[in-house]
């Protein structure tokens, strides 16, 4: 194999070039929308009716499910969002019990979070996933290769896949009824059909003052924590509770939005392709000494 | 070295090649399945675990085993070690087969196999994957590039492309083979950064964001160990030469890249406070020790001896142990690690995901014989018939 050196005087252009490029540490930013919406869920109001259920199956044209809406029997199972559901309802029992000793359930509507700055649209290989102004974490089939890397991210464990479709299986996950919620006035399907107003559509910042106010007003009837206000960097989606969240199925998260680490470490990396042009130029020099010299030596080298 | 790249003159049709050739067709029938039913039909994988074996070993450990490629490459190109040539031709094949496959293995495990190409345009720059699929694309064609030579040499008289291409090529080589170094750094390390996201959902014994360092590490610890493992593998089941007088000073190189890998490893583990939880008896913490303890710290005492380096069973021994741990660190990053906080049931790889990895692995094997057979890339000599007994 020959080699020239000609070449590597414009390599070592390159690798000086690139040293001069700004600092590589920049600060971590938050990618979140300022005044998003989002959806308040209060666990002590929910009656665990699955009307939100039915709502979102029909808003989604989502398949007719297996078990009936009004059937509460799915209850007795802890079930998850799926690829043909995407939110569910799961009962608690917590050990609470009521004037008449009877335990009392607690029921947790469980959809995606639509956090602020989302893992799994960090993680997103074509930035299929993205997350819009007014607060969805939005889905855009046609980038998507199926890699599923959003499931692996995702800490709510939310994203659902198509795994029987051969050819075009799609990401699942509720949607925060995007085309509604973009409509002036417009309300998610699961929030506009609760009898109970156990969910409540709005500004995240007015949904977190009304969330301290009811928290505050009856200290006793709930915990002190508004689920979402701060998990994982904040989600649009927000919940206060009567019952330890712990106990409902809810994960201690920390404070940190997820893509902090990944995207300080890609950054710092990789930010104008510093680091591999550097990489090239001490190569290149290197290549360029070690070669002149076998140049010389050539004869007893082989 | 005096001994020059020939064409191996053994027969092809061996038994252990009809072995490969049958599994390489029961990979394909459950491709086949995989295409007509869906991922569902073939694999283990739910919402749970969208990850399986498909990535944590045929990605992933296939990324990591060909750093023999580019670490080859650097020493005997970059640094001017031509005595290493012997070994980097073989290297160079292994990687890019490697690296073909490993693209293949994305490709079929992905859900939307016909939209493969849509991250080159559509480019989401905060993803280490999107990251490691641009350099890994790079690099299988930097590879194939790389190997055109060694096409030429042996077709150059009856394809006009391939000489014409390899007469540029001494001119631009260079170019591709520092090109080849960057990006294999690049994607080594974004490797180790794509779980780094999920610290809530992987054990602490891997959730560390010195990963993509570790990755970078390791993958140059097993390069020089991958090049001792597959030549002794192909030398002696083609019945050459033993190539002794390469491997050996190879070795000796290891100990110091298999000594930062492993003083980071434990450092790290010290300094998050991580082993604290090794002796749970968990799977995850077994996993652990096996993949330090067999895989890198016996593997490293091993090395330190001499007479370790000098014998060629010895030193395949300690070379495969550290191939093995590395390729478990993989495994152990992507699967063992990962904990769905919802999931009912561990995931375990269903038959089929097992025989597309089998089947991958044996075409490998396959192709390279078929190309050692008829190019130019191993330069060891056939043993004289009396040794083939010894
Ligand atoms: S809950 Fe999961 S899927 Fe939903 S926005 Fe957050 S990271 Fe994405
Ligand atoms: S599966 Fe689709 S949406 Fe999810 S990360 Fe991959 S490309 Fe993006
Ligand atoms: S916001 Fe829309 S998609 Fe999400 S759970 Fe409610 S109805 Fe379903």
């Amino acid at each position: 194999m020959t080699i020239t050196r000609r070449g590597f005087l414009g390599a070592l252009g390159i690798a000086g070039a690139a040293s001069t490029l700004p600092g590589n540490a920049q600060a971590w930013q938050s990618k979140a929308p300022p005044d998003p919406f989002g959806c308040l869920v209060d666990l002590t109001r929910c009656v665990g009716c699955r009307k939100c259920e039915q709502a979102c199956n029909e808003v989604n044209e989502l398949p007719e499910p297996a078990v009936k809406f009004d059937d509460l029997t799915v209850l007795d199972a802890k079930r998850r969002p799926d690829q043909d559901a995407f939110t569910v309802i799961n009962r608690y029992y917590t050990g609470r019990i009521d004037d008449r000793d009877k335990l009392v359930p607690t029921y947790v509507k469980v959809q995606c979070m639509h956090c602020q700055d989302p893992a799994c649209v960090s993680a997103c290989i074509t930035g299929a996933l993205t997350k819009k102004e007014n607060g969805a974490v939005h889905y855009d089939v046609d980038k998507c290769i199926g890699c599923r890397y959003c499931m692996a991210a995702c800490p709510f464990e939310i994203p659902a896949y198509e795994y029987d479709r051969p050819i075009w299986p799609r990401v699942r996950k509720c949607t925060f009824c995007f085309e509604r919620i973009s409509k002036e006035g417009g309300k998610p399907g699961c929030a506009s059909i609760c009898p109970v107003e156990a969910i409540t559509f709005g500004k995240r910042s007015e949904l977190l003052r009304l969330a301290k106010n009811r928290i505050e007003s009856d200290p006793g009837k709930y915990v002190d924590h508004v689920y979402g206000e701060h998990e994982v960097g904040g989600t649009s989606w927000l919940y206060i509770s009567g019952v330890d969240f712990r106990k409902v199925g809810f994960q201690e998260l920390p404070d940190r939005p997820m893509p902090q680490t990944t995207e300080t470490i890609q950054s710092a990396l990789f930010s104008y392709l510093w680091s591999p042009l550097a990489l090239f130029g001490v190569l290149g020099a290197v290549m360029g000494v070690t070669s002149r010299k076998h140049d010389k030596e050539d004869g007893h080298d082989a | 070295m005096t001994h020059k790249p020939q064409p191996v003159d053994r027969p092809f049709w061996t038994p252990g090649v009809l072995v490969m050739l049958a599994l390489m067709i029961a990979a394909g029938v459950t491709l086949v399945i995989r295409y007509t039913y869906g991922l569902a039909a073939v694999t283990n994988l739910s919402n749970h675990y969208p990850w399986g074996i498909w990535i944590g070993l045929d990605v992933a450990s296939g990324v990591a085993l060909a750093a023999g490629g580019f670490t080859t490459a650097f020493l005997s190109h970059i640094l001017g070690r031509r005595y290493y040539e012997a070994v980097t031709r073989p290297a160079l094949l292994s990687a890019a087969l490697g690296y073909t496959f490993v693209a293949l293995a994305v490709t079929f495990d992905v859900g939307r196999s016909w939209a493969i190409w849509k991250p080159v345009f559509y480019q989401n720059h905060t993803s280490a994957l999107f990251e490691v699929a641009m350099c890994v694309m790079a690099y299988v064609t930097v590879l194939w590039i790389e190997f055109i030579p060694v096409l030429a040499e042996r077709l150059g008289g009856k394809i006009r492309l391939l000489a014409y291409l390899d007469r540029i090529l001494d001119r631009t080589m260079w170019v591709f083979i520092i090109l080849g170094v960057v990006l294999s750094c690049m994607h080594q390390s974004s490797l180790g950064t794509l779980m780094v996201i999920a610290p809530t959902k992987t054990s602490p014994l891997w959730a560390t964001p010195l990963q993509p360092l570790l990755f970078l590490t390791s993958a140059f610890a097993v390069g020089y160990p991958m090049v001792v493992v597959e030549t002794t593998l192909a030398t002696s089941s083609l019945r050459l030469e033993s190539e002794m007088n390469v491997l050996s000073p190879l070795s000796r190189i290891t100990i110091l890249l298999l000594g930062v890998y492993m003083a980071l490893k434990l450092g790290d583990l010290i300094s998050r406070g991580a082993y604290a939880t090794l002796l749970d008896g968990s799977a995850q913490s077994n996993s652990f020790m096996v993949e330090v303890g067999l895989g890198v710290i016996l593997p490293w005492i091993m090395l330190l001896f001499p007479a370790v380096r000098r014998s060629r069973r010895w030193l395949f021994i300690a070379a495969l142990l550290i191939v093995s741990g590395v390729m478990l660190n993989r495994f152990n990053v992507f699967v063992v690690s990962f904990k769905a906080p919802y999931a009912t049931h561990p995931y375990y790889p269903a038959i089929g995901e097992i025989l597309v990895t089998a089947g991958a692995v044996a075409t490998i094997f396959f192709l390279y014989r078929l190309i050692v057979t008829w190019f130019p890339v191993l330069s060891a000599q056939p043993q004289e018939v009396s040794r083939d007994q010894a």
